[in-house]
């Protein structure tokens, strides 16, 4: 093999395994920075010898071995070493002395485990969201710091202190790294998925001309997610986020038309929606539902991107089956922007006056006080059942909402439209 | 990026030969190999094809259509199986094609293809939407 040829090989079997690399080290150090930095070491070992004797076998267990090693050099050098450290490096070593193939049977047995128990360490609730999106995408996703800045529009310094000062809170806080299990479950898969989702939106709002890194933070966040959906196939609302996702993602090439601007769902052209993701959604909201998490708010959501997927045709849509979800949403997630979605899900399947009597208790809604899409909604529902006056009033109060230049000449559009 | 990778047909597997131990036993390699791009996040789809004489192809010349039936010459040409992958770049899915255990018991080939990525991200969404009220808006609507 050519010398780069070898290198670029190196460097892409370590990305492959560092995450897993992390993750095992992690567990034997219990911090992150250092089992960072003994992968890291792990891979200059490799970039030594792999040239000369080639990429050995199972590359994975090789790095992990040489990580192993230097994790042990390490414990024993450190004259300030608690007895019990002395110990795991005795342990360890034996694990060592019995050769790879003993190391390489762990590392199968554990493998998803060892990546899941660093992606809940990433996401821990101790950290900020941002914190804990940033360290996610660096330990688990293998993006560099200036990667990770760039993706959230922000300057690298700032990211990379984020991440210093999450990994030393982790650290302080002497996790184990393991998979939390019982109770503790519960809250800290919540927090891993709000910490995907997050990078998801991230990635789904990006524009036009962007740094490619932006969306790219989608396949990276529904990598995480089918990572997830293997690793904890009894958890409902693993599933229930990457149906959403999925869902959502399938909908990409569809959503913005060939002058950039933003297609709405019902106008999209859906033969350019991508059927391989849809069906990949969709399988992933049944399993969500047969392990009988139909009503987790991922799920509720990921049903309500279904409803759209499974219609052919925009006419086609069941939106019965989307205004009873949205009664049911409401209820697990409360949010009056939800409430104003439900208002026009109601207004589509059983006409302009059920939405009207929904939207009429969000008026008085603080939250919603500015918002644009409500007067929009509503003047949709009064131009629908023939109130064109009243309905005029409401688009242009909603033209005079928005700061989307392109959306304040299509409400200014249909408000004209009412005198016709 | 999107990735399809081909598992070529051999002589044997055109032949359609029902398994033996040897085959069990590359068949369970195989299931952990699929195992692992699971695992790993990338793998979206994959199946196994039937020889081609239980295929057809249609040629087509100007208004003509002929159909051919299999089986079909050249197995090196033809296709035994296939995967979709979801990878970052190819340099990763030769890394993983290279991972692959033998696909078949003789020499044989997988050739990875990647896909035309249709948005490209070029075309996008305009810059003006970047508010995060909005965002929330447009991802509700198109629930």
């Amino acid at each position: 093999m050519a010398d780069g040829e070898t290198l670029r090989t190196i460097e892409t079997v370590f990305r492959i395994e560092r995450a897993r690399l992390i993750g095992g080290l992690a567990r034997l150090v219990r911090d992150v920075d250092r089992a960072e930095e003994l992968a890291q070491d792990a891979l200059v070992a490799a970039l030594a010898e792999w040239p000369q004797g080639g990429v050995p076998q199972n590359p994975g267990a090789w790095l992990m071995a040489a990580a192993k090693r230097r994790a042990i050099d390490g414990f024993r050098r450190d004259k300030m070493l608690a007895r019990k450290h002395a110990e795991i490096a005795r342990d360890r070593d034996g694990d060592y002395d019995a050769g790879a193939e003993a190391i390489e049977a762990a590392l199968d047995d554990d493998l998803g485990d060892e990546v899941l128990g660093l992606i809940f360490a990433a996401c821990h609730p101790l950290l900020s969201a941002e914190a804990r999106a940033a360290l996610t995408l660096r330990l688990i996703g293998g993006l560099t710091t200036d990667e990770i800045a760039r993706a959230f529009l922000s300057r690298e310094p700032t990211i990379a202190q984020r991440i210093v000062r999450a990994k030393k809170t982790l650290a302080e806080a002497g996790l184990t790294f393991a998979v939390p299990r019982g109770e503790e479950r519960k809250p800290r898969l919540a927090s891993v998925l709000e910490v995907i989702y997050l990078v998801f939106n991230e990635g789904y709002a990006a524009t036009a001309g962007e740094d490619l890194i932006r969306p790219s933070l989608c396949a990276e966040a529904q990598r995480l997610g089918r990572m997830l959906a293997a690793a904890m196939p009894e958890e409902p609302e693993v599933f229930g986020l990457l149906a959403l996702m999925e869902l959502q993602a399938s909908r990409f090439a569809a959503r913005t038309g060939p002058d950039g601007a933003l297609v709405p769902l019902t106008e999209q052209n859906r033969g350019r929606w991508d059927r391989l993701l849809i069906r990949r959604g969709l399988d992933a909201l049944a399993r969500a539902e047969a392990l009988g998490g139909a009503s987790g708010p991922y799920a509720l959501q990921a049903a309500l991107a279904a409803c759209h997927a499974r219609a052919a045709k925009a006419e086609d849509t069941d939106w019965p089956r989307i205004a009873s979800l949205y009664d049911t949403l409401r209820t697990v997630m409360p949010s009056p922007v939800v409430d104003l979605n439900r208002a026009v899900a109601h207004s589509m399947a059983f006409g302009p006056d059920a939405g009207l009597a929904l939207v009429a208790g969000l008026e008085e809604e603080a939250a919603l006080a500015t918002y644009a899409p409500l007067p929009a909604a509503k003047g949709d529902f009064l131009f629908r059942a023939g109130r064109r006056g009243e309905a005029r009033a409401e688009f242009e109060r909603a033209a005079s909402l928005t700061r989307n230049a392109r959306e304040r000449a299509f409400l200014l559009a249909r408000a004209a439209a009412c005198d016709s | 990026m999107r990735v399809m990778v081909f598992v070529k047909a051999t002589p044997d597997s055109e032949k359609g030969l029902p398994p033996t131990a040897e085959m069990t036993k590359m068949f369970e390699a195989m299931g952990k190999f699929n195992e692992e791009l699971v695992k790993a996040g990338i793998m979206l789809s994959g199946d196994g094809l039937k020889p081609s004489s239980h295929g057809k192809r249609v040629a087509f010349d100007g208004p003509n259509r002929t159909v051919i039936d299999g089986p079909f010459a050249e197995a090196r040409e033809l296709v035994a199986g296939f995967w979709i992958w979801e990878v970052k770049d190819m340099d990763e899915a030769v890394a993983w094609v290279k991972r692959c255990p033998n696909p078949m018991l003789g020499p044989s080939e997988i050739e990875i293809r990647p896909f035309y990525e249709m948005a490209d991200f070029g075309e996008a969404v305009t810059p003006d939407i970047i508010e995060r009220e909005e965002r929330l808006r447009e991802q509700l609507k198109d629930r």
